[in-house]
Order: structure tokens, then sequence, then C-alpha cells
């Protein structure tokens, strides 16, 4: 039987009537992970408590949906300068992002280069633990250090530890332009040097991404004087001869990689690879090498490599693909994958022995009955 | 302010310690003698004293492994120190307690511009590290007032921030990974020089644990390109009310300076008596300072002085010249000092949500005027980080008591408003007993069964952090 919980007092009383396993969601829209058996617990739990546009701060529940939360910023000239992405198209799923989802998968979009992830933009939360506790860490503040950070424990952790009902997050101005610059034809080696010029120039740079076989692109936003000013600066520097496109046309252009527009409507394995960025082409090189053939949107300078291989693969390409990957470091997580390949692979990177045996002990803690996403990350 | 009573036993077995550490360390690496030991007694927080019953200063991080070992065999707390800078008490020793500093560990390891990193060892100093990649044309961010001195060990302990945060972030946002030493010796490696974690976040969890957690001997930070130039404009305002819409008002327009800085009264004149800055005699002064082209920079502060000037300030002074930067900035920068001139003082740290500023500001007077002490206010008002400076004597008998009463009280205040009672130097020995303002019994014990997870002994930085009756189950 699915629970929709929508107070965190339901909340907290679900997991302490709890007796087995509890499949945590907010709206549905990343199956991510091992598959969870267990009743659906669904967080409904909506609303904004506190918008202080005049301090960059919001203060909202955590199964208020994306859009809502980007509606409302957005009417004050602000947003999520985090960028979450969209999964919806390319994972094939229904249902409404939630901003408790997004913060829960520490989803970030190309931004994250520049501002950070949503762990960064994350000031405080409440959520309920394993054993049904409510509990508060960081506040809505823009500097605190008292007690330990358990909001970035929290954020990433994919419902495992505890179930997120209220967040605190730092916003930011819409800044009133951007422009992008693309260049063109560019292999993966050459695109990855040149993005590394540009975010090593004093231009800040806001997005620095190489779509395999297509265009390799890099963006500033801010004023339209300093827009002009950076984009100048780069074109006739780092990035000469490339070409620039401004306003909405760039916009979409980092839709387009947030949300993996490049990779959309192919049944292909998905994986999501975090490493240092001028790694991407001798990664993605050991990869051929290796014989998975792959394609990909390379983001954060090459730093985020989404990936996709052959869905007929039986591990998805874990093996290999972690083989390859070994030698520079970084991680793989497997990101759609038919849930049989999921349920036997290690969906998440297998960490090594004492950082594993933290998190298993933080989750003990946390989650002593182990009802939260039980075996979800590993 | 109390400590936990040293355990005899521990004080017993020092002779027995000592010859294991040098066996390690040796002869050099290991200090015992009263008088020497004085040197480790305190760190910024001077009111407290305590010489540890004996520091070592490892050289590499199967050093620091070797003593953590040695310690949690023999069961004896240690407290980690990077250069003892912590203005909370972060690195008091208690007196049977191993002191475990890391400054002699302070080498560049690797530099990566094309990736925008740099890996360093954990003792080296927060400049150094901008000094060891400004010739690329790339700097660290974070930059805390004690950056001359301050280690990244500390830095990481405390998620360290500084003037320069708004908008650059705190430690934290600029930590890529560590190399760290647990409570029995053992040596994990969290994060590299990719971003994110592949399972769990610890390394976010580490970030700001106050050595609690693990000794950090090696950090991968990132860097970034050093902006054009940068420059300042200062405006002074009559009042606390319009100088605090003033700040809102820019924040709220879009315009993100990499610095909003705040004096009142009291520190403006202190500034002008002890470095002529030829500061505005007025309530409250504000240096803003925005980065980029001289074109964008132009434009920016062009912005800014439109805003300022609809609040009606009795001051705008924008700078022309590096110069005049500096001149700006050096009342700002040696504020701190001035008021050390005036009489000693206790530095507060609480961070309020920007919009409470003026109505907090207005009750730090009046809860000062209650008690007769004066309270200056110099701060990062961008992220309403406050650092209240009270002024006592303390040759006086019990101005100290009646100043951490202040102090507590004023921490609650920025708790009540919306706030927290430390926004960058961590709780430390100074806010542990207050931790209960802001929270819960349960959110306590969710943190503690944190520390339980690395250091199930309670071997590092015991008495800090949480209050001493709280912790007292766990603590040997």
């Amino acid at each position: 039987m699915k629970m929709k919980v929508t107070s965190e007092q339901d909340l907290a009383e679900a997991i302490r009537a709890a007796t087995g396993p509890l499949k945590v969601q907010g709206g549905g829209t990343r199956p991510i992970g091992r598959p969870v058996e267990g009743e659906p617990l669904e967080v409904g739990i909506a609303g904004v408590e506190l918008y202080e546009p005049g301090a960059l701060t919001l203060v909202v529940r955590a199964g208020t949906p994306l859009s809502e939360v980007e509606a409302l910023l957005a009417a004050e000239g602000q947003r999520l300068a985090f960028e979450p992405p969209d999964m919806r198209a390319f994972l094939g799923t229904k249902g409404t992002p939630t901003i408790g989802g997004a913060v829960a998968a520490n989803a970030s979009g190309p931004r994250r280069i520049q501002v950070g992830a949503a762990r960064d933009h994350t000031l405080g939360m409440r959520f309920v633990d394993g054993t049904g506790r409510v509990l508060k860490n960081g506040g809505r503040v823009m500097k605190n250090v008292t007690g330990y950070d358990l909001v970035k424990l929290l954020a990433g952790s994919w419902g495992t530890l505890g179930v997120i009902s209220e967040l605190s997050l730092k916003v930011q101005a819409i800044p009133e332009t951007e422009a992008t610059l693309l260049g063109h034809g560019l292999d993966l080696g050459d695109a990855v040097a040149a993005l590394a010029r540009a975010l090593g120039s004093p231009y800040d740079v806001s997005g620095a991404a190489h779509l395999d076989g297509g265009a390799t692109m890099v963006r500033v936003e801010g004023m339209q004087g300093m827009v002009d000013h950076r984009a100048a600066a780069l074109l006739t520097g780092a990035l000469a001869g490339w070409e620039r496109v401004d306003g909405a046309e760039s916009a979409a252009l980092w839709r387009g990689v947030r949300d993996l527009a490049h990779l959309a409507g192919t049944p292909a394995a998905l994986w999501r690879v975090s490493l240092k960025p001028s790694d991407a082409p001798r990664f993605s090189a050991a990869l051929t090498a290796a014989g998975l053939q792959h394609g990909g949107v390379y983001d954060w300078g090459g730093g985020l490599a989404w990936l996709t291989l052959d869905p007929g693969l039986e591990d998805a390409g874990a093996t290999a693909l972690r083989a390859a990957l070994a030698p520079f470091g970084g991680h793989a997580t497997l990101i759609r994958a038919p849930a049989a390949i999921r349920e036997k692979v290690d969906v998440f990177q297998p960490q090594p022995a004492p950082l594993a045996a933290i998190s298993r002990g933080l989750k003990q803690k946390f989650d002593p009955r182990g009802l939260l996403n039980p075996g979800l990350m590993g | 302010m109390e400590m936990p009573a040293p355990d005899a036993a521990i004080l017993a077995k020092k002779p027995r310690l000592v010859a294991a550490l040098r066996a390690v360390l040796g002869p050099g690496g290991v200090i015992e003698d009263g008088v020497e030991l004085r040197a480790y007694e305190c760190d910024g927080l001077a009111a407290y004293r305590c010489p540890p019953l004996c520091a070592v200063l490892p050289r590499s991080t199967a050093e620091v492994a070797a003593v953590m070992r040695i310690c949690h065999s023999e069961g004896v707390p240690v407290v980690p120190r990077g250069s003892g800078t912590s203005l909370s008490g972060g690195a008091l020793p208690t007196a049977d307690a191993v002191l475990l500093g890391i400054a002699r560990m302070n080498r560049v390891l690797e530099t990566d511009y094309q990736n925008r990193f740099i890996r360093v060892e954990a003792g080296r100093t927060n400049l150094s590290v901008t000094g060891a990649v400004e010739s690329q044309g790339f700097f660290y961010a974070p930059d805390p007032s004690s950056q001359l001195a301050c280690a990244i060990a500390g830095n990481i302990a405390m998620n360290s921030g500084g003037a320069h945060c708004l908008k650059y972030g705190v430690t934290t946002n600029n930590l890529l990974g560590v190399t760290m030493v647990m409570a029995d010796g053992e040596v994990v490696e969290i994060g590299g020089a990719h971003l994110d974690a592949g399972g769990l976040d610890l390394l976010g969890l580490v970030c700001g644990s106050e050595g609690q957690l693990g000794v950090v001997t090696e950090a991968t930070l990132r860097i970034l390109a050093t902006p054009e130039g940068a420059r300042p404009v200062l405006i002074g305002y009559d009042s606390a009310e319009v100088a605090g819409a003033c700040v809102s008002d820019i924040i709220k327009s879009g315009i993100l300076p990499v610095a909003i800085e705040y004096m009142d009264r009291l520190v403006i004149q202190a500034a002008e008596a002890h470095v002529h800055a030829d500061y505005p005699d007025c309530e409250a002064l504000l240096i803003i300072e925005v980065e980029g082209s001289e074109a964008e920079i132009a434009d920016q502060l062009g912005r800014i002085i439109e805003i300022a000037r609809r609040h009606d300030p009795v001051e705008i002074r924008e700078s022309g010249s590096p110069a005049e930067s500096e001149k700006i900035w050096q009342g700002r920068k040696t504020a701190f000092g001035a008021m050390g001139q005036i009489n000693d003082y206790m530095c507060l740290d609480g961070t309020i949500p920007v919009n409470r500023l003026p109505e907090v500001l207005k009750r730090i007077g009046e809860m000062g005027d209650a008690v007769g002490l004066q309270v200056g206010n110099v701060f990062h008002a961008g992220d309403g980080n406050m650092h209240p400076l009270i002024l006592y004597d303390a040759n006086r008998p019990g101005d100290l008591e009646k100043t951490e009463a202040l102090g507590a009280d004023i921490l609650r205040l920025c708790v009540e408003v919306g706030g927290c009672l430390t926004g960058e130097h961590g709780v430390g020995v100074e806010k542990r007993e207050i931790m209960t303002a802001q929270y819960g019994a349960d959110d306590l014990e969710i943190q503690m069964q944190v520390k339980d997870v690395f250091d199930p002994d309670w071997v590092l930085n015991p008495a800090k952090v949480f209050p001493l009756d709280v912790s007292a189950g766990r603590r040997g």
C-alpha cells in the first residue's frame, strides 16, 4: 500500500509505526539506485514557510514541487543557482520533481562548477531519521558552523539516512543576461583543453560543456556590459574563432545540457562519472579500448561525464567501466538500467573499505532498523 | 567556563607515553618541558589556558598515524592544532591531553592549473596557499582575518569563512578532498580532484567537525583565477536601520559584491584613532567591494552608489586608485587591533538573517548598556555574520564573567531572530554550553552519534562542541 504523508508529524509517525522497509520518494522522478523492496512512502509535505528575497533565503517544505519553487523565485527575479536537472524526459518518468528530492539526490546542473552543488545551497534542514526522531541541522543564515554539518551528509544520501521534511535554501538573483560561446567540430581532447582555458580565465564562466559529436559550449552570465566584456575577451583569447549566441537561445542550450537532451530518446544504459576534468579524454579512450562504445555529454569542463552504453551489456558495463576509471580516481554511478541489472551491480561507486565502514556505521546510527530505502546506495 | 578535570591515571603514565611518542617522532618531535609547553597552553581565545600533557609535532601523515595509534591504545585524549588562532578555544588543551600540532606539515604537494586545484599538507597557512599559485594568476578564496597565520587544517576543522565568502563561499565550498588520520590511526582518503562524493558526503561532514572526527593532514583545495581587478566604495549612514536597508537593496538588486563590511560608530572611532583612515564620524559605515575589469567595476559601483544615494548617505567615497582602496580597507582590517587598544575585548560570531540587522544592533546596544559594557560591531553584513566586540577589563574582578554572560545573551538573541551561534569561528569551548539554545536534545544526540562512528572512544578533542553534561557519558 502506498502512503503519502503531508505533514512532518505524520511522517514521523509513519516511520515510527513502520515494521518493514520503506521506499522513500519525493516526486518519484529519479528511480535511481538499487531497487528498493518496501512500502512506498511519498513525501507530500508541501508549502513555503518563509521567503525573504532581500536575504536571499527560502524556507520550503520538502515535497513542494520544484516548478512551484522556481516560479515563486522567478516572480522576484531570483532562482536556484545550482540548476537542478529535470531527468523526466531522459528517464521517461512521470510525476513532479520536488525540492526535497533534488536535495536528497544532490542534483546539480552545469552551474555547479561556478556556484557549487545543491548541497552548497542548502543552509539547513529538518528531517526524520529511521527511529522517527524529528531532527534539525543548520539554519537559514548564510554562514553557520554551529555543530556538525549534517546538511551536507543528508544532501545526496537518497533518503537512506533520514527523510527530509523542510529545507532552507540560499537563492540567487537572476542575472541581467547570459551568452554562450560555441565551438564546433572539436574532439573531446581539444574540447576539454579549450574548456580548461576558459575556466582558468578570470571571466567567471558559469557553464563549460562538450556534447559528443556536437558543440562545445562556454557560458557567461551577468550584467549586459559584463557579459559583453567577458565574451569578447574569451573570443579574442582562449576561445578565438568561436560563435556567440545570447539570451533565450543561450538558456535553451544549457537546459539541454542540464536535462541531457543530447542523449534522450535512446534505450541506452546511462552512467554519471565524476572525475578530474583533464582525465576525461583518456578515460573515454580507455573505455573505447575496452570495447565500450559510448556517447556522452561532458559537463563541468569534462569533470562530469554522462555516458550512454549499449543497453545489451549484461552488467550495463559496470565492471569494464569501473576498471577503466580506476587509474584516474573519481566515481561512477549507474543512473539508468533495467531493475534486473541494478539489482546485481553496484549502482553507486564501491567505497574503499574504511569509508564503507564509516558509511555503514552512519546508516546504523541514523536508521538502526534499516527501514529507509535499504540497499539503495549499496 | 569549565574544562573536565584531568584523569590522574593518564597523568601518571606521562613518562611511558612520552617515551613511546619519542620512539616514533624522534626527540625533536615531542615537547614535554613545562616552560616550552606554555606555547601550546592556549589559542586565540587567550582567556583560557592549560598546558597539555605533552605536545607532538609530526612531520608526515605516517607520523600522525603513529601518534594516534599510541594515544588510542593508551586511551589518551588528543587535541589537534593548526596554527592556534582559533577564537573559540578549538585548540585549547586539557592537562591530560596530547596536543598534536600540525605546523611542520606545510608543503605544497601538487598544483594543477588545468584542473584548478592545489594539494597541500594541512599545516600550511591559508595565505601561503594563495602565495603558491598567485604567480600563475590564481588564488585560494576563503580569507579569514587570521589568514597570515592560520592553517588549512584549522580552516577545515572550523569551516572558516572570511570577508570575501559572500561571493566565493566558505571552506566547505572550496574543499575537494582530504587525507585524514582516524582516531585509531587508520589513514583515509576522502574526495580528491573530482567533484562531489560517490557515496555519502563524508567530506562535507568532516569539514567543520572541529577536529573531533579525525586529524586532517592533507587537503585538495579549489583554486580560482584571480579577478582582473577590485575596488571598494565607502558609504556612511546616520543610522543602522538605513545602512541595513541599503545592504538589503543591494543584495536584492542582483549585484554580487565580493564583500559588504559594516562598522559601527564605536569601531569607526577606534579605527580612526588607530590608523587615521579618514572615516566619517557616523553611525554606520559600509565598505563594499566589487571585482572585474575596470569597466565592470565602474558599472557595478555605479549601480551600488545609485542604490546607496536613495538612502541619503552622509558620505560616499569611491576608491579611484589602489592607494585609496588600501586606505578604505585599512581601518576595517585593523579594526580588531584598534579595539584592542581601547581595552580587552571578547569577539562574538553569531549570524542573523540580513534583514534583522538594525533591530539586532539596537538590542545589542541596549543589552550592553544594561550591564555597563560597551559593544562595538564590525562584521560581514552581506551574509549577516556579526562580530560584536564586548569591551572589558581583564584585570577587574568579575568583568570577564559579566562579559561572558552578555556574550551568551547576544548569541541567544541571534538564535531567537532566526540565526545561529557561530558563523565562522566554531563552537569550541566558548559556545559549547549554549549549544542547547540552538539545538534540542535529539539534535545534539545525533551529532554525538556521528562522532561515535568516527571516534567510538572519544579520543579526539573530546571536551569541545557539546555541553559537558551532555557529552559526559561518552567522554572517558
